[in-house]
C-alpha cells in the first residue's frame, strides 16, 4: 500500500464565536476533532455550520477564539497544512474549461506538475471527455466534480465540504457517496455540512449537531447519531 | 516571487475571460463612442473650442467608462464564489488586486488608444506630433483609476447598493487624477504642445501612493 502524500491532521476549535454585529452566528464553540475522522454538522438553516467551516477553511475570521491544526506528531499550527474546500458553490469559473480552471488553480497553489495534476484529478473525477469544454455548459453534477477536483489539488490532509449535495440528482449524490468514502478510507479529515440523512451522511464516524450558533449535541455512535441527523429537517 | 507568479496566472486568466466573453471592451467602446459621436454632431466644435475642452470630454467619458468597466471586477467573483477560492489558492492577495488592477488599466488603455484617432478627426485635433505623451498620460492616468477603482469595487461589491455605490465613491476620490490629467492633455492638444511635468508627477505620485495603500491594507478588503 503507498504511503498517504499528505500528513493526517487534526482540527481544534477553542471557545469559537463569530458575530456579526449583535448577532451571534457561533456561540464558544469548542471542538477537537481527530486525524481521520469524517464529522457530519447538522442544524437548521443559519445554525452556524457554514460559518464554522469557513472559519476552518481560514475564509473568515473568528470574532474570538482558536482554531488550530495538529498532525500526527503532535505539532501545531494556525494556518491548515492543505485544506480543501468545497462550498455550495462551485467556486469554478463558467467561462473557464473544466482543465484551464484545474490548471489555474494548480499553478496558484504552486504545485509542481500542473498539468499532470490536472489531467490525473480529471480522470478520477470521470470528466476527462469534457476536458476542454467551458463549465457553463455543465450540468449541476459536473460543476460538483469539477470543485471536488479543485479542492483536491493540493492532496489536502483535510476537506471541509459544505452541503456538499445541494442539487445533485440521486446519481451524483452516489458518486458523492463513493468519493468521500474514498477520502476517508484514506485517512483524510472529513468536515462536511449536511441537512437530514443520506447515503453521505451514513459515511460519518462522528456527528454534531448545532443549533443557534452552539454545539447542542456530539456523538460517535449509539441511537443518537441518527436522531442529530434526521433531526436536522425538524 | 511567488506574487508576481500568481499576478501573472491571474492576469492571464482575467485577459482569457475578457477576450472570450469581450464584455468590458465592447461596453466601454461603445460608451465612449457614443459620447465622442454625440458631442461631435451636437457641438460641431472648431478645431481651437475642440483644443479647449476635448481633453476635459476626454477624460469623462473615460472615466465613466472605467465605472462601467470596474463595476463587474469582483462582482463577476461573487457569482460562483470564485473569489474564496482564489483567496485559498494564492500565497499573497494583493496578487488579486495587482492582476485584475493591471487587466482593468490594460483594457481601459487599449480602448483610449482605440479611440484616439477617432476623437482626433471627428474633433479636428492633431495628435500624431504627442502621441508618445498622450500615451504617457493614458497610461499613468488610467493606472491610477483602476488602483483606486478596483480597490473600490473589492468594498461595493460586498454592499448591498453595490450598483450605485462605486461611482458614488469613485468620482470623489479619483477627481484629482481627473483634473491632474485633463490638465496636462489640455497642453499636448494646444497649437503649441507642451507637456506639464508637475502633472505627470502628481498622477505617478498618485498612483505610487494609491498602490502602497492597497499593498498594505487590500488583504482586508477581501475578508468576509
Amino acid at each position: 500500500m503507498t504511503p498517504p502524500s499528505f500528513s493526517p491532521t487534526g482540527i481544534r476549535f477553542e471557545k469559537i464565536e463569530k458575530r456579526y454585529g449583535g448577532l451571534y452566528a457561533l456561540r464558544r464553540v469548542s471542538l477537537e476533532i481527530a486525524a481521520g475522522e469524517c464529522v457530519v454538522f447538522a442544524g437548521r438553516n443559519g445554525s452556524g455550520k457554514t460559518t464554522l467551516l469557513r472559519i476552518a477553511a481560514r475564509l473568515s475570521r473568528p470574532s474570538s477564539g482558536t482554531v488550530t491544526f495538529v498532525n500526527n506528531s503532535g505539532v501545531t499550527g494556525e494556518t491548515p497544512p492543505a485544506a480543501g474546500f468545497v462550498a455550495h458553490a462551485t467556486m469554478v469559473y463558467d467561462e473557464l474549461t473544466a482543465e484551464e480552471n484545474l490548471l489555474l488553480f494548480a499553478k496558484l497553489q504552486g504545485i509542481a506538475a500542473p498539468a499532470a495534476r490536472a489531467e490525473k484529478l480529471l480522470w478520477e473525477v470521470g470528466l476527462e471527455e469534457r476536458r476542454n469544454s467551458l463549465v457553463r455548459t455543465f450540468s449541476r453534477g459536473m460543476r460538483q466534480r469539477v470543485a471536488i477536483a479543485r479542492a483536491l489539488l493540493n492532496e489536502p490532509a483535510v476537506v471541509l465540504f459544505d452541503e456538499p449535495a445541494t442539487g445533485l440528482d440521486p446519481q451524483g449524490v452516489g458518486w458523492l457517496a463513493e468519493k468521500l468514502r474514498g477520502l476517508r478510507d484514506s485517512g483524510r479529515t472529513i468536515l462536511m455540512s449536511l441537512h437530514g440523512e443520506s447515503e453521505i451522511s451514513n459515511l460519518a464516524t462522528r456527528a454534531i449537531r448545532l443549533d443557534a450558533g452552539a454545539v447542542v449535541a456530539d456523538t460517535r455512535t449509539g441511537a443518537n447519531f441518527r436522531s442529530i441527523l434526521t433531526f436536522a429537517n425538524a | 516571487m511567488a506574487l508576481l507568479s500568481n499576478t501573472a496566472v491571474l492576469l492571464g486568466k482575467e485577459l482569457r475571460t475578457e477576450f472570450r466573453s469581450r464584455e468590458l471592451l465592447t461596453t466601454t467602446v461603445v460608451f465612449i463612442l457614443i459620447v465622442i459621436v454625440l458631442f461631435s454632431f451636437t457641438f460641431d466644435p472648431t478645431s481651437d473650442e475642440s483644443r479647449r475642452f476635448g481633453s476635459g470630454l476626454l477624460w469623462l467619458a473615460f472615466l465613466f467608462a472605467a465605472s462601467l468597466m470596474l463595476q463587474p471586477c469582483f462582482l463577476r467573483e461573487q457569482t460562483n464564489d470564485t473569489l474564496s477560492a482564489l483567496r485559498l489558492s494564492v500565497s499573497d492577495p494583493f496578487a488579486i488586486f495587482l492582476a485584475k488592477l493591471t487587466a482593468n488599466t490594460l483594457f481601459l488603455l487599449l480602448t483610449e488608444l482605440f479611440l484616439l484617432p477617432l476623437f482626433a478627426m471627428m474633433y479636428n485635433v492633431p495628435v500624431v506630433g504627442v502621441l508618445p505623451w498622450l500615451v504617457l498620460v493614458f497610461a499613468l492616468g488610467s493606472l491610477g483609476i483602476s488602483i483606486a477603482g478596483t480597490a473600490l469595487s473589492a468594498i461595493s461589491a460586498q454592499a448591498r447598493m453595490r450598483e450605485l455605490l462605486l461611482p458614488l465613491l469613485m468620482l470623489p476620490l479619483l477627481t484629482p487624477i481627473l483634473v491632474a490629467s485633463t490638465e496636462i492633455t489640455k497642453g499636448l492638444l494646444d497649437r503649441a504642445p507642451y507637456v506639464q511635468w508637475k502633472g505627470i508627477g502628481f498622477l505617478a505620485i498618485f498612483d505610487l501612493v494609491f498602490l502602497t495603500v492597497l499593498w498594505l491594507f487590500g488583504e482586508y478588503l477581501l475578508e468576509e
